[in-house]
């Protein structure tokens, strides 16, 4: 197999490593395309349907997620065409119902021409893009968030909704999130996710609150190096 | 006991032969789930004790059997050698029915088929007009066998073509065989079955996995589960002949949960296959291993799209991923996998037995064979029909389907399930095929048939599919878990009537940017019923937008009930049947509603016989 193909991106040849998606190919060319559920540190998804982009040739076209969608010799891409924008404002329309003011929507929506979205707008915040729940799974390592029910009863939830047994309070399901919907608190050495409390350790050194406790036993844990190693903040390192 | 080889299989078939009497009476009950509902366990448990108080058990058979798809007659029994066929027997009939017709001969005319348009009545099944159109190759079988005997699936001809393939014929000359069928799959996509087949075989990557779908779900269709109630082993050998093609050793059943008894009678049916050696090890001692191990789906419509069905089986929620990668290179543990439906599998052993050539003769020039479609909806009878591809659809729906009840107006068919269409009254002359179908803006699917009258209102229906969708939604992409909802909201606002002019173009509009954009099939289909309703019933569209009006008489914010005032006779039936209060009237004087009382329930509109119940 070729390390690189050539592909067509909007009229343009452009030479891609071999097995990237048309997304990650698209972007190193400096060609936009919009996306909400992709991230670098995760493996493709698919869900958001904001990347979408039409491929084939003139006669026979079809419409594809870039960002799953892998790059292939001679592969045909269009990015911007009437119905790609058909399904891209469509989309974030239906998003925009969910959550009408995250800047993120907003800014995307701007980019597309969209003003405001026709629909209902039932205000629930998160747009389930998944990015906290895979990372949590895929990054960190320990699937202590995840969904629950199906269709639009669909939900980002810790396990039965309790205190999540496996959370390690290291905030990047909040972190990660693209508009901000997971919150996270920190006063008096205690760190608030999830409607759960987890006491933050104190730098044995300078004696600032630094990590929770709980994310400092994960790195012992997995590293089996001794909690002490742990217990100093980077700085006093 | 093991049957070793092919000769042992034939000789215990001949074995099975000879101790037949074809001439010893024998009482059929079907006991698949529909005549299991409506009480023929309780048949059978009769019949059981009346012949053991007559001491006639040695000398009458009693048999379980599996669906014979005439659903509207059930209970169904059939008294053999005669063939006497009796319908909706009642537990009563069972002394009369064997002092009468086993021991007397004598046929009890009451239980008999009534040919509506003759009066006459009609004493063998294969008599019967639902049976004569019909090409019942799959079908057939369910209603002389019982689904939990082997030796009664082997007596008929059973697991023939398996050792016809092991001891005959190449891989590759099985997959030929296949593809020279032109087999298409039953599932819905009308994939060439034999084409799948060899892109497994060929696949690079170890071991590969031999699927069969079970997890039916449209709303009204119930062949699958008929089939794998009524002769689970026909999809046990196919599958068995499918895993030898193309070379798997494990094989997956993905069997809905909500279908207790096929997964009862299936279970019971590997165990037996296993037992006797026609699954596991060295299968009929050909060095072959096979065996296949029972998913219970749990409910999710989404499991029966194939890569929400894998994540399923391998214990994952059951959500669909991209398929740009074929199921065929990366399936199940992203291994190669061949993923079939059910029915698709019972056709197997039957192109092996009677050969590809002969398969070719029936259905049309792209479709071959015959398709089993559940007939249901408003139509007179009920159940599962069997026909060769290419029959109109007039053929199924008045010839074989007996029409309208109350002979009231045909005026649609839906077709495809959810991601089907409805087919107007102008096209029911068109053969039925998986082509013409697509053509029609509708599909094959699965097979549901649902047949509609001109009281069922076209928004409505589009209305409830997307409420079905929107609820079996995985919730994944965005288009499919909020475009569903929000254009079911547009159409529930029609239905009230508050559509507004710009609704239809809404419609149209996010119907083409549902199709682009979601995920999997079950979100691309889902503007389907819509799409194809608005092509050919604009019409009820504009109805109900511009002069809020429903022209079936459904929807409940347009339409108000009345008595008519010169044909009521005064009866009192409506008035009875009304759950509210809200007719009253003196005895044989004209009745009236009362508006405000009345929840438009139609519960009299059912109970007038004098039409006199008139809905504006």
């Amino acid at each position: 197999m070729a390390d690189t193909v050539t592909v067509t991106i909007n009229e343009r040849k452009i030479t891609a490593p071999a097995g990237s998606t048309i997304l990650d190919a698209a972007h190193d060319a400096n060609i936009y395309i919009p996306n909400l559920c992709s991230h670098e540190e995760l493996a493709p998804y698919g869900a958001c349907r904001l990347c979408m982009v039409e491929i084939g040739s003139r006669e026979k076209t079809k419409l594809v997620a870039s960002c799953i969608y892998e790059v292939a010799e001679g592969l045909e891409v269009r990015t911007e065409t009437p119905r790609v924008n058909n399904v891209r404002r469509f989309v974030i329309e239906l998003l925009l119902a969910r959550n009408p003011y995250a800047p993120v929507l907003r800014k995307i929506a701007g980019d597309l021409g969209v003003k405001d979205t026709r629909f209902k707008k039932r205000d629930k915040g998160c747009i389930l893009c998944g990015q906290c729940v895979r990372t949590c799974r895929e990054v960190v390592g320990v699937s202590a968030i995840g969904f629950k029910g199906r269709g639009v009863t669909r939900k980002v939830t810790t396990p039965f909704g309790e205190s999540p047994v496996d959370c390690i309070a290291c905030g990047s399901c909040s972190y990660v999130c693209p508009v901000n919907v997971i919150p996270l608190k920190e006063e008096n050495g205690v760190r608030e996710i999830w409607n759960t409390k987890f006491e933050l350790q104190k730098c044995t050194k300078c004696g600032r609150y630094f990590a929770p406790v709980k994310q400092l036993d994960y790195f012992s844990k997995i590293t089996k190096l001794p909690k002490e190693r742990f217990e100093v903040c980077l700085d006093c390192r | 006991m093991k049957i070793r080889n092919p000769k042992e299989l034939e000789k215990l078939r001949n074995k099975l032969l000879a101790n037949k009497d074809p001439q010893k009476p024998c009482i059929t009950v079907c006991a698949s789930s529909g005549c299991v509902a409506l009480g023929s366990k309780r048949l059978v448990d009769v019949l059981n004790k009346e012949l053991k108080e007559r001491s006639l058990e040695k000398d009458i058979d009693i048999k379980e059997t599996g669906c014979h798809g005439f659903c509207e007659g059930g209970p169904l029994l059939i008294v053999y050698p005669e063939e006497i066929c009796y319908l909706r027997v009642n537990e009563k009939d069972i002394p009369n029915i064997v002092a009468k017709t086993v021991l007397n001969h004598e046929i009890i005319e009451r239980l008999l088929y009534k040919d509506p348009a003759t009066g006459k009545t009609i004493v063998k099944q294969s008599d019967i007009p639902f049976f004569k159109k019909q090409e019942r190759l799959i079908i057939g079988a369910n209603a002389r066998i019982d689904p939990s005997s082997l030796e009664d699936y082997i007596s008929t001809g059973g697991y023939s073509a398996l050792a016809k393939v092991l001891s005959q014929m190449s891989p590759d000359e099985v997959i030929g065989e296949i593809k020279l069928s032109s087999l298409r799959g039953r599932g819905g996509g009308g994939f060439p079955t034999g084409v799948k087949w060899e892109s497994t075989r060929k696949a690079e990557g170890e071991p590969k996995y031999v699927i069969c779908n079970a997890d039916e779900g449209d709303p009204g269709a119930y062949m699958d589960r008929s089939v794998l109630e009524g002769n689970p082993h026909s999809v046990l050998e196919g599958m068995i002949i499918g895993a030898y093609a193309i070379g798997s050793n494990a094989g997956y059943i993905y069997l809905r949960d909500e279908y207790p008894l096929a997964v009862t009678r299936f279970t019971l049916a590997i165990e037996k296959a296993r037992e006797t050696g026609l699954l596991g090890k060295d299968i009929l001692g050909s060095g072959f291993d096979f065996d296949v191990t029972i998913s219970r789906g749990g409910g999710a419509f989404v499991c029966g799209e194939s890569s929400a069905l894998f994540a399923s089986i391998e214990g994952r929620a059951g959500e669909p991923r991209a398929k740009y990668v074929h199921a065929t290179d990366k399936g199940l543990f992203d291994k190669p996998t061949n993923l079939n439906n059910v029915e698709t599998w019972a056709n197997v052993p039957l192109i092996i037995n009677k050969g590809a050539e002969w398969y070719r003769t029936i259905g049309t020039e792209k479709s071959k064979g015959t398709k089993i479609f559940s007939l249901v909806g408003k139509i007179n009878n009920t159940g599962l029909v069997e026909v060769p591809m290419g029959i109109s659809l007039r053929e199924i729906i008045f010839d074989i389907g007996g029409g309208i009840p109350k002979d009231r107006k045909f005026k649609a068919v839906q077709t495809g399930g959810p991601s089907g269409g409805c087919i107007p009254e102008q096209f029911l002359d068109k053969p039925v095929d998986f082509d013409e179908l697509v053509e029609l803006g509708s599909m094959m699917g699965s097979g549901g048939m649902i047949i509609m009258d001109d009281r069922t209102c076209m928004v409505d229906v589009a209305r409830y599919f997307l409420s079905f969708l929107e609820e079996e939604s995985c919730g994944k992409c965005t288009p499919c878990r909020e475009g569903i909802l929000q254009m079911r909201e547009i159409l529930d606002r029609i239905c009230q009537g508050q559509g507004e002019e710009s609704d239809l173009e809404t419609l149209e509009q996010m119907s083409q940017a549902i199709t682009d954009g979601a995920l999997c099939a079950l979100g691309s289909t889902a503007p389907n019923p819509v799409m194809s309703t608005i092509r050919f019933f604009r019409d009820e569209y504009e109805a109900h937008i511009r002069d809020k009006r429903c022209p079936a008489g459904n929807c409940k914010d347009l339409i108000s009930y009345s008595i008519n005032q010169a044909t009521c006779t005064g009866c009192g039936a409506c008035l009875r049947a009304c759950g509210t209060n809200a007719i009253t009237g003196e005895k044989k004087k004209p009745h009236a509603i009362d508006p405000a009382k009345c929840i438009k329930c139609g519960a009299c509109i059912e109970t007038c016989k004098f039409n006199a119940v008139e809905v504006s």
